[in-house]
């Protein structure tokens, strides 16, 4: 027991388990297990065959982290920054490193403009936005939506009416902020 | 081609985009046969992933057909029927050399803290993902390897991402013969992590999760014993209770940023965003394990600060240990135990989406509809 040096019994032997599970300790030396210890050297470099890699051309100024001595040889060309959704994450990542959560939540905020943006960029073009097919709410009433949470004990459930006041709240709030200020400087430049 | 494209949390919809081009010598462009919809898709889904940009395809678990390669590919041509981890990875830096192929140095220019991976916003490298007709495989020497004729197409599938995370997962744990683990998520990585553990001598796997339909999938695909953690007042004590007040000898966090359990930690992380991830299940492996035991953690956190019990878990004198997993070093072992019978992937699969259909997926996988335990998407499913 615990309290003693002697361990907790286990129920089940080894035999018995081997016997019951297919590949029970196929891999009970550790020698079988590919990822110890963790740092291997690779004789095969997986298939690479340079010493460091070409370089990918960089089309436009590609933002990066500085605690980077350079651009990376590759890197992915999704979505290039734009608007000031763009602005906010090339400042980000010019200004902070990693380690700084001014980093982070700068690059989260953009994240919230970048929505609204291209939500609002939507409404210019033939495809706006449509909350009903992008966020499959639909699925509720083909895929068990009520079944699938009554009754089944999902901690979950306890807060999905809670959800939407917990998201839309502090945009309400920081809305109903932003709308105070601003009647205030109005009103104190009309004198 | 088609692909599936972010708008915004909670929001995606398929859009026509250009077919990705070569960029890069080394590139290969890959038609897409099979993805799936991973756990750690839905952080970028619910906008808690810094840098996750507006029109950005999601999907790094995937397989496919080379349809063109660069001037640079020797190890692929066109036509061949390939499976690509989701790790991005040069095979040369420092880390890749010695076989940290998640922590590439030469792929992300965006963070040095992780390396690159396909679909994950432009905090892992900015790479479109494979929820899509066409994908650009960077180094394609080096990650993708070629289905072996035998391999089932949805076995292959879980093999890029989920089946090995998980086994990388019970390697983490440094189990030995007779060993108490306890595995926190029963989805997909924990599924598969409770398979594992049994394969290096795990005496006794216990799975905990608050989904009923999951902890049975841990009962029969993983021959686990299983507690629905919200049948008991504190499940930390009950987990002492049922290991003579030992602890577990390892935890496994399986869970990661989305996790249920507590409310404020849930609010404050998933909703608010203002922690990396909540630590919930992370804490329950901290509390449930016994001192000197070895917590390893699968589950996918973002980079912000996260509350996390780290005063036990030094009091406790815990080996704390995590990574994502470098896909390919797994194969080999993997493809054995496939084959051998020991692990069949595909048994966890629950639904199988067109792509055209992919929000009403991502809804389901989301709000855990209909049973669900892990979504493919069929790109072109006729």
């Amino acid at each position: 027991m615990t309290y003693t040096s002697e361990r907790p019994p286990i129920t089940e032997s080894s035999d018995s388990l081997r016997a019951r599970i297919p590949g029970w300790g196929a891999d009970l030396d550790p020698e079988d297990r590919p990822s110890v210890p963790k740092l291997q050297w690779q004789e095969d470099r997986s298939g690479a065959h340079w010493e460091f890699p070409e370089r990918q051309p960089e089309k436009w100024p590609r933002e990066r982290s500085i605690e980077h001595e350079f651009l990376t040889p590759v890197f992915g060309t999704s979505c290039p920054p734009k608007g000031l959704s763009g602005a906010l994450r090339r400042f980000s990542y010019r200004k902070y490193s990693e380690g700084r959560a001014a980093h982070w939540l700068l690059l989260l905020a953009a994240d919230r403009v970048d929505a609204v943006e291209s939500h609002l960029r939507s409404f210019a073009t033939l495809r706006p936005d449509n909350p009903v097919t992008e966020t499959g709410v639909l699925s509720e009433f083909t895929r068990h939506g009520f079944s699938s949470r009554v009754g089944k004990k999902r901690a979950d459930v306890k807060h999905h009416l809670a959800d939407p006041i917990i998201v839309a709240g502090p945009w309400v709030l920081a809305a109903g902020l932003a709308y105070s200020a601003v009647r205030k400087v109005l009103r104190w430049r009309r004198g | 081609m088609r692909a599936m494209v972010y708008r915004g949390p909670y929001k995606i919809r398929v859009e026509e985009k250009d077919v990705p081009a070569i960029e890069h010598p080394g590139d290969a462009i890959v038609r897409v046969t099979l993805a799936a919809i991973c756990g750690s898709d839905l952080h970028l889904y619910h906008g808690m992933m810094p840098d996750t940009r507006v029109g950005m395809t999601f999907g790094h678990e995937f397989i496919g057909v080379v349809e063109e390669v660069g001037s640079g590919v020797r190890n692929l041509q066109r036509g061949d029927r390939v499976m690509v981890p989701f790790n991005v990875y040069c095979g040369t830096c420092w880390f890749c050399a010695r076989g940290l192929y998640s922590n590439c140095h030469n792929v992300n220019p965006n963070a040095t803290a992780v390396g690159g991976i396909y679909g994950y916003s432009h905090t892992c490298g900015g790479y479109d993902g494979g929820q899509a007709e066409f994908v650009r495989v960077p180094f394609a020497d080096v990650g993708p390897a070629v289905i072996p004729d035998w391999m089932d197409d949805e076995d292959a599938v879980l093999l890029t991402d989920a089946l090995a995370t998980g086994y990388f997962g019970a390697q983490l744990g440094e189990i030995v013969e007779g060993d108490v683990v306890v595995v926190f998520g029963a989805g997909p990585v924990g599924l598969f992590a409770a398979k594992s553990a049994w394969l290096m001598g795990a005496g006794r796997v216990i799975v905990v999760d608050h989904l009923e339909n999951r902890l049975e999938k841990a009962r029969t695909f993983a021959h686990a014993e299983t507690y629905n953690f919200t049948e008991y007042d504190d499940i930390v004590v009950h987990l002492k209770r049922l290991t003579g007040h030992l602890g577990a000898d390892v935890a496994i966090d399986a869970v990661g940023a989305e996790a249920d359990g507590n409310l404020t930690q849930h609010v404050t992380s998933a909703k608010l965003k203002l922690q990396g991830g909540s630590p919930v299940a992370l804490n329950w492996c901290i509390d449930g394990v016994r001192k000197g035991g070895t917590v390893s953690v699968m589950g996918a956190y973002g980079p912000m600060f996260s509350a996390v019990k780290f005063g036990d878990a030094l009091n406790k004198g815990l080996t704390l240990r995590m990574n994502q997993c470098p896909v390919k070093r797994q194969w080999p072992r993997l493809f054995e135990h496939i084959r051998n019978g020991y692990l069949k992937p595909s048994d966890i699969v629950t639904h199988r989406i067109p792509l055209e259909h992919i929000a009403e997926g991502y809804h389901i996988f989301s709000a855990k509809l209909d049973g669900c335990i892990k979504p493919l998407i069929v790109p072109n499913a006729g």
